[in-house]
């Protein structure tokens, strides 16, 4: 099945900045991507200076090198459209709207956190954004955005959800599952790959099997699939906008992988993580294929905005995190009572439901 | 009262709740056009067409994880698994996702999901196919399961699973679907977490579930015409969540406990209610609590020995003159 078809118009590669979707973009749309990504990176620098300070537990897993594919992807999304992706989630979460504060504080494991600190850095979630999580399990998200889609079909919504996985979990059967149930049922569902070319400390050549890309496999469903540059921001959009229609007047899913590239770890805690590939290596993304430094570099020369603006940008970008940080040291850890609470919506609501027998056991 | 079949209880609860809930569709292996694997399903394809009632592939982590994730969204599916046997393959889904998403978002998220289907040994399937998962389930914090012993309860009991918020696991039993009960006429419901009493005894309780709730009625009746030992017969219905109210009243009645479990005995169910038994009551105890479970075993094959591999009324009959 072609890359491109036939209902898309044929865009150079070099210029996604012509692309339908992208010609009418505002300076203030093309500079708030540029916020939005610097947001997502600041976000995480500053969780990294406090979980190496150990003010945090469990995983951090960092979006750090990735920003354009969130903020890309998402910067397209109209009210029944829905996103789900896995454990590396922060990006994702700030792209949708959610506040750096209960963010920061959900990090931090305090009660103003997201989640009431019950969920951690893997599982964020806002369904009043539209944002089903934040999911641990690698590929176990991937059935319930094939559900998210259904239920907008079910509902006779137009709309779709962005499913998120790693090119680690390509490999998982509940993906391929869903890519069955998608094309078998044509639901509405896309399935962002962000490939980072690392299932943690595995290369892509040492895990998956395949011909030319991950997204290939799609054929075997008969599924549309497509691949993107995940350090060019307009290619990003363009290819999700094509996949996003497809899915909004056919009711077609797609597959969409996106070259991207993580500059630290599968989490904090991967020890090898300059092991398994060289210092050369990360040191020529960052400098060579940034999805922040190119954006503003692009913006610079489209005269959206100078290189002062960007510093003032960056320096109140710096503020709100310093302040989510302040925020999430402030709050409180969450009482102990708040243990029993959010097991059951029937418990939670004080229904009779939720009070014949006994729910929690033990003392 | 008219007599009903469990299977047709079950059916008519689904048809009932399919008409009264826009949100509730049918969704599992065979359920549509082949009218249910164990013809739970019958007919309903044919009354309320492709969108309510759903055919899917062999592939129970994909749809009943798709379920779930509809279900965030506000539908009610309500998923059959041909046996509960297949839930391992789905159990990344039914575990994590839907037992967990509520507790890790901080209570944004609910899934009011129903997964249905049998569990149960008894039918010479082999180890694979004779799971009964309801421990497993109820373990788990987040999750709902139920085991009808009867027509009745089956109807009550599911009509009420799909109208919870939670994810609810409604386990059935292949051997009792042919069964009869009284069941009347029009809509009735019976809450979780409501124990029954299905004989009343003076001289031990046998406590049970599932279809172990009628063999336990037949050691009763051996009990009473061969022993002259009274035994009342509670059936929990609700494993989680659990009536223990109804445990401690009829413990505090009798003095002797006998637990009757088609669960392996390591971590099953009746070993819950033999520590609330200790927890709750031990001063009310007249004798040990003793249990009658499976053999401890992975379920056999050979149809001359599974028989006796699950609790039979001689085994809960022994049991009980052992402590009386």
């Amino acid at each position: 099945m072609p890359a491109v078809t036939e209902d898309e118009a044929y865009v150079d590669p070099a210029d996604y900045s012509r692309a339908e979707v992208n010609a009418p973009l505002t300076a203030e749309q093309k500079t708030g991507f540029y916020r939005e990504m610097l947001r997502i990176r600041r976000f995480e620098q500053v969780a990294l200076k406090y979980y190496n300070q150990g003010a945090m537990g469990g995983f951090l897993h960092l979006y750090i090198g990735q920003e354009a594919v969130a903020v890309g992807t998402v910067s397209l999304l109209g009210k029944d459209d829905h996103v789900i992706t896995a454990y590396r989630d922060h990006g994702h979460a700030l792209a949708v709207g959610m506040g750096m504060n209960e963010c920061m504080a959900e990090l931090f494991g305090k009660a103003t956190g997201c989640s009431r600190g019950k969920g951690g850095s893997m599982h964020f979630f806002a369904p009043d954004k539209n944002y089903w999580g934040g999911h641990g399990i690698v590929g176990g998200q991937t059935p319930l955005g094939l559900g998210l889609a259904y239920a907008l079909k079910y509902k006779g919504a137009k709309g779709c959800a962005l499913c998120y996985l790693g090119d680690g979990a390509v490999n998982q059967g509940a993906y391929h599952e869903s890519l069955n149930l998608a094309a078998l049922w044509k639901l509405p569902v896309i399935y962002i790959i962000e490939n980072n070319k690392y299932s943690m400390g595995t290369t892509i050549d040492r895990s998956s099997a395949m011909r030319n890309c991950l997204a290939e496999r799609a054929d075997g469903y008969g599924i549309v699939w497509d691949i993107a540059n995940g350090e060019d921001l307009y290619e990003v959009r363009a290819k999700t906008a094509n996949a996003m229609r497809r899915a909004h007047e056919e009711s077609l899913p797609t597959v969409l992988e996106v070259d991207t590239y993580r500059y630290y770890g599968h989490s904090v805690a991967d020890a090898n993580a300059k092991k398994y590939r060289s210092a050369d290596e990360i040191e020529r993304y960052k400098n060579h294929h940034d999805p922040i430094r190119l954006w503003k570099k692009r913006m610079v020369e489209e005269g959206v905005f100078t290189e002062t603006d960007a510093e003032a940008i960056d320096e109140e970008v710096k503020a709100e995190t310093n302040a989510a940080a302040a925020f999430a040291l402030e709050s409180e850890a969450p009482a102990p009572e708040t243990i029993f609470e959010d097991v059951y919506w029937e418990v939670d609501n004080n229904t009779e439901a939720g009070s014949t027998g006994r729910h929690f056991f033990g003392d | 009262m008219p007599l009903t079949t469990y299977r047709k209880a079950l059916n008519d609860a689904l048809a009932e709740e399919i008409l009264r809930d826009e949100n509730v569709v049918i969704i599992g292996e065979e359920v549509a056009q082949y009218n249910g694997a164990y013809k739970v399903t019958e007919g309903l394809w044919e009354r309320f067409g492709d969108k309510r009632v759903v055919d899917t592939p062999i592939s129970e982590a994909g749809f009943i994880g798709m379920g779930i994730g509809a279900s965030m969204l506000g539908i009610r599916p309500v998923m059959e698994l041909m046996f509960w046997s297949f839930a391992y393959v789905a159990w990344d889904q039914i575990i994590n996702n839907a037992g967990q998403v509520r507790y890790m978002s901080g209570g944004l998220i609910n899934c009011p999901i129903v997964i249905r289907g049998p569990a149960n040994g008894g039918t010479n399937v082999g180890a694979t196919h004779s799971h009964t998962p309801e421990n497993f389930i109820a373990n788990t914090p987040g999750l709902k399961v139920v085991c009808p012993a009867t027509a009745y309860d089956a109807k009550g009991l599911m009509k009420t699973a799909i109208r919870d918020n939670d994810p609810v696991c409604v386990m059935e039993n292949t051997l009792l679907y042919g069964e009869s009960w009284e069941v009347p006429e029009g809509e009735y419901l019976i809450p979780l977490g409501v124990a029954d009493t299905k004989r009343e005894g003076t001289d031990v309780s046998l406590i049970a579930h599932g279809r172990a709730v009628i063999t336990a009625l037949k050691a009763a009746e051996i009990l009473a015409a061969e022993h002259g030992i009274h035994a009342e017969v509670l059936d929990l219905r609700s494993i989680r969540p659990l009536d223990e109210e109804a445990i401690v009243r009829t413990v505090s009645k009798t003095h002797r406990a006998v637990l009757v479990d088609e669960n392996k005995p390591f971590c099953g169910v009746s070993a819950q209610i033999s520590a609330t038994i200790m927890e709750k009551c031990f001063d009310e105890l007249d004798a040990p609590v003793q249990r009658v479970c499976a053999l401890d075993a992975p379920a056999i094959y050979a149809p001359a020995l599974e028989p006796i591999q699950l609790p039979t009324a001689e085994r809960i009959v022994a049991k009980v003159l052992q402590i009386s």
